[in-house]
């Protein structure tokens, strides 16, 4: 099996300060890494730099294109790389606010990847929309209100249905529960992990919260002022840490 | 099936000194399908740990842990995940679920993850939650709110759900009442015929006398106290 | 009239909208930035129209201009005489006589020839602006033809009203490429885009020309089960009977009592000049006020 991202000293500096630092990867198909570390450890960078929303000053990222097998995306055409991230690859971010147009009814945010690849057809576009607020937990009847009538844990689910309905391989998620209460960051973390497998996702998940690693990532990178410091299958990283800064990490986690 | 080679284990706690505490040396043992054996030696003489590091969840620091053709102890993620979807299962003590996801699901989720179709994995499903007593009321709930025994027994559902070729127990009767003790025993004895190899932690000596073909005192494996 | 250099833009000035108009013209529906100046008027009141005028006007032209297809309303009467001011070109209410029209949110009713020139006063030039508020990403849109956002604003429409309730400033795809605001004027007049004239739009306050060449595909936005329609008021014009043109609905008591005219008063004259009378109309007299 070929990796569906391959990834290769990716470093980015802001000024002398460093942003990321040689990280290099491969995701296979149906796989879920997560990315920890705390605040300014450059992971939000390096999901930026892998995302294409901001370029690296070193390194590639080779993406399994459905037309041309691996292309690296840093040095591909800006059109081709924003095709990508309106078919092939999604984005989740940590406010929904940002991953959604606030001012479109929950139907025309689902509709307008749809229509961005050219769907014309306004019946079905509709009730693609409806079966994907379906999916993720938002009644039918709901689907043209706008987004700023939902509470925080729809909105995000919202920007789940909104990325997910043109069938993407590869997902980036940014805090994706970050900021709503953990009831709703349950059902939210019960969904993704519905979705991952059923839809056989490929994920990247930053986040700083442990547990949601956990439950969702196959694998995880441990980063600390821009450097990965380590690697490895979840559970093992999490309960046999080996770097002084992961188990200081694991050993800061509050038990309930 | 299982095979264990001069595996060797020690912790580093680099926050607290650097400290490095050797708990495992020299363990070997082998494992043939069909065959069941017990770990046995005090508490604290590295039992789990052991059984951790053949499950991939411990990182043994020397050795080879040969599953199948895998070694655990040098294969990578995908790999490991691999092999735990297919061949390696493991009873732990402790339950640990996604909350919110319905007891039923939760058991048939290892069927799920192998693809198996999902009528037929929940209705496996079912028969194990019947066959160890627990309510049907309470399928439909999450297992996250069930007392320490109901936990236990939906956590053995879910370690047998799919037929491993290869099975790690850890203590699988301990809280477990006459009647549903007998349950498991009998789980463990179809599984064995069925030709899984399988290790286990077992303190209820009864138990362990019962199913266990061999045991292997991992005292043995302490590294010599040489500081 | 010494006072002013012809048309009251300087040479330099028009040079830059011509170029800037030449550059619409060979890329139809891209919107070209240029210098916009000050003009004796203030925005909103077809500044960049009448500078878009300025710039095509000769001294042989014939100028009309409509405002909401009226000739004769204040709009239309000051950049009229503005010109007749500065220019001294001969100006006309008739639309076959004009070499040059500016246009305030109407095309006329009467085809236009090769040989004449439609000028539209633009308010807001970019049809993607309410959608997307950063010009930085609406261009890139443009460069990248990412139009799906478009279709966006027709969809809200028919969640919210049943059918595409967009009735003016509908948006158009020029010759397969560019999506483009044909400013503000009804859908009705969408079909006449295609047409024999040259079309310029200009935007003043956001300092914005741009064009549609002679006999260019102009497409309006659609889906397939929800098809473009140029409507208009069901009803024929009270006045001189016309079915096809454009109208506008007038309450004419306190009673509320209602009357449908002809938008294009130019159109309506030629037809009750010609005979045609509406339901509510009488014969066409010369000194009728």
């Amino acid at each position: 099996m070929n990796p569906l991202l391959n990834v290769g000293g990716i470093s980015k500096f802001y000024g002398h300060r460093i942003g990321c630092k040689d990280v290099s990867f491969d995701l296979y198909p149906g796989e879920v890494m997560g990315i920890v570390g705390e605040s300014g450890s450059g992971k939000s960078t390096l999901l930026n730099c892998l995302a294409g929303h901001l370029a690296p000053d070193t390194g590639a990222v080779n993406f399994d294109t459905r037309v041309d097998g691996m292309r690296d995306t840093v040095t591909m055409s800006e059109p081709e790389r924003r095709m990508l991230s309106r078919t092939d690859w999604a984005f989740v971010h940590q406010h929904a606010r940002d991953g959604l147009r606030m001012n479109v009814s929950a139907g025309g945010n689902v509709g307008e990847r749809l229509m961005a690849v050219g769907a014309r057809h306004y019946g079905e576009i509709r009730d693609q929309a409806t079966d994907w607020l379906g999916r993720v937990e938002i009644n039918a009847d709901r689907v043209d209100d706008r987004p700023t009538a939902f509470s925080g844990g729809m909105q995000q689910r919202l920007q789940i249905a909104r990325n997910l309905v043109t069938g993407p391989r590869l997902v980036f998620m940014d805090e994706p529960t970050g900021g709503l209460d953990v009831s709703v960051q349950a059902r939210l973390l019960d969904l993704l992990r519905g979705l991952v497998r059923e839809m056989n996702l490929s994920a990247i998940i930053v986040t700083h919260d442990l547990a949601v690693v956990r439950l969702l990532a196959d694998r995880l990178m441990v980063m600390k002022d821009g450097h990965v410091v380590e690697t490895g299958l979840t559970d093992q990283v999490l309960d046999d840490p080996q770097h002084g800064y992961t188990q200081l990490l694991v050993s800061s986690v509050l038990q309930v | 099936m299982i095979s264990i080679e001069n595996v060797s284990k020690s912790f580093t706690l680099h926050n607290q000194g650097a400290a490095t505490i050797p708990v495992m040396d020299g363990a070997s043992l082998q494992v043939a399908p069909g065959e069941c054996v017990a770990l046995v030696g005090q508490s604290g003489s590295g039992k789990s740990t052991l059984m951790r590091m053949i499950y991939g969840n411990y990182l043994a620091a020397a050795g080879r842990i040969m599953i199948d053709d895998v070694d655990v102890a040098s294969a990578a993620p995908r790999e490991i995940l691999q092999l735990r979807r297919y061949t390696l299962g493991y009873v732990s003590q402790f339950l640990r679920v996604v909350p919110r996801v319905p007891t039923v699901e939760v058991v048939a989720d290892p069927l799920l993850a192998t693809g198996a179709e999902r009528g037929a994995a929940l209705a496996r499903a079912q028969v194990l939650l019947e066959n160890l007593n627990i309510p049907e009321r309470l399928w439909a709930l999450s297992p996250t709110t069930f007392s320490g025994g109901e936990q236990q027994r939906v956590n053995i559902a879910r370690g047998f759900a799919y037929n491993y070729p290869a099975l790690l127990l850890d203590e699988p009767t301990a809280s477990l009442d006459g009647k549903n003790r007998e349950v498991v025993m009998a789980m463990i004895e179809e599984a064995k015929a069925r030709g899984a190899a399988i290790i286990g932690i077992f303190h209820d000596e009864a138990a362990r006398d019962r199913v266990c073909d061999r045991e292997i005192d991992v005292t043995g494996f302490t590294p010599k106290a040489a500081a | 009239m010494s006072d002013y250099n012809f048309a009251y833009l300087d040479e330099q000035t028009k040079r830059m909208i011509r170029r800037a108009i030449l550059k619409g013209l060979a890329i139809p529906g891209y919107q070209v930035p240029f210098a916009s100046r000050e003009m004796p008027m203030p925005y909103g009141w077809g500044t960049g129209g009448v500078q878009v005028s300025a710039a095509v006007l000769t001294p042989e032209d014939t100028f009309k201009v409509i405002d909401q297809g009226a000739d004769d309303t204040t709009n239309a009467v000051s950049i009229r005489r503005f010109f007749e001011k500065t220019a001294d070109v001969a100006v006309t209410e008739a639309t076959a006589e004009a070499s040059v029209i500016q246009t305030r949110h109407r095309i006329p009713e009467q085809d236009l020839r090769a040989d004449q020139i439609l000028v539209y006063q633009v308010p807001i030039p970019e049809p993607l602006r309410f959608l997307e508020p950063s010009e930085v990403e609406t261009r890139k849109m443009h460069a990248l033809e990412e139009y799906g956002l478009m279709h966006v604003k027709l969809y809200e429409d028919i969640s919210q009203h049943g059918a595409i309730a967009t009735s003016y400033a509908y948006p158009v795809k020029v010759e397969g490429r560019y999506v483009m605001d044909p400013s503000p004027i009804p859908k009705f007049d969408n079909p006449k885009l295609n047409m024999a004239g040259i079309q310029l739009f200009g935007a003043g306050r956001e300092q914005r020309i741009y064009a549609v060449p002679p006999y260019t595909d102009v497409v309006s936005l659609d889906f397939e089960d929800y098809p473009f329609e140029a409507s208009k008021a069901d009803h024929a014009c009270d006045l001189c009977g016309a079915t096809d043109s454009y109208l506008d609905e007038l309450i004419v008591d306190d009673s509320g009592k209602r009357m449908f005219m002809c938008s294009d008063t130019d159109y309506c004259c030629s037809r009750r000049k010609a005979g045609h009378i509406g339901a509510q109309g009488v014969p066409y007299a010369e000194d009728a006020a």
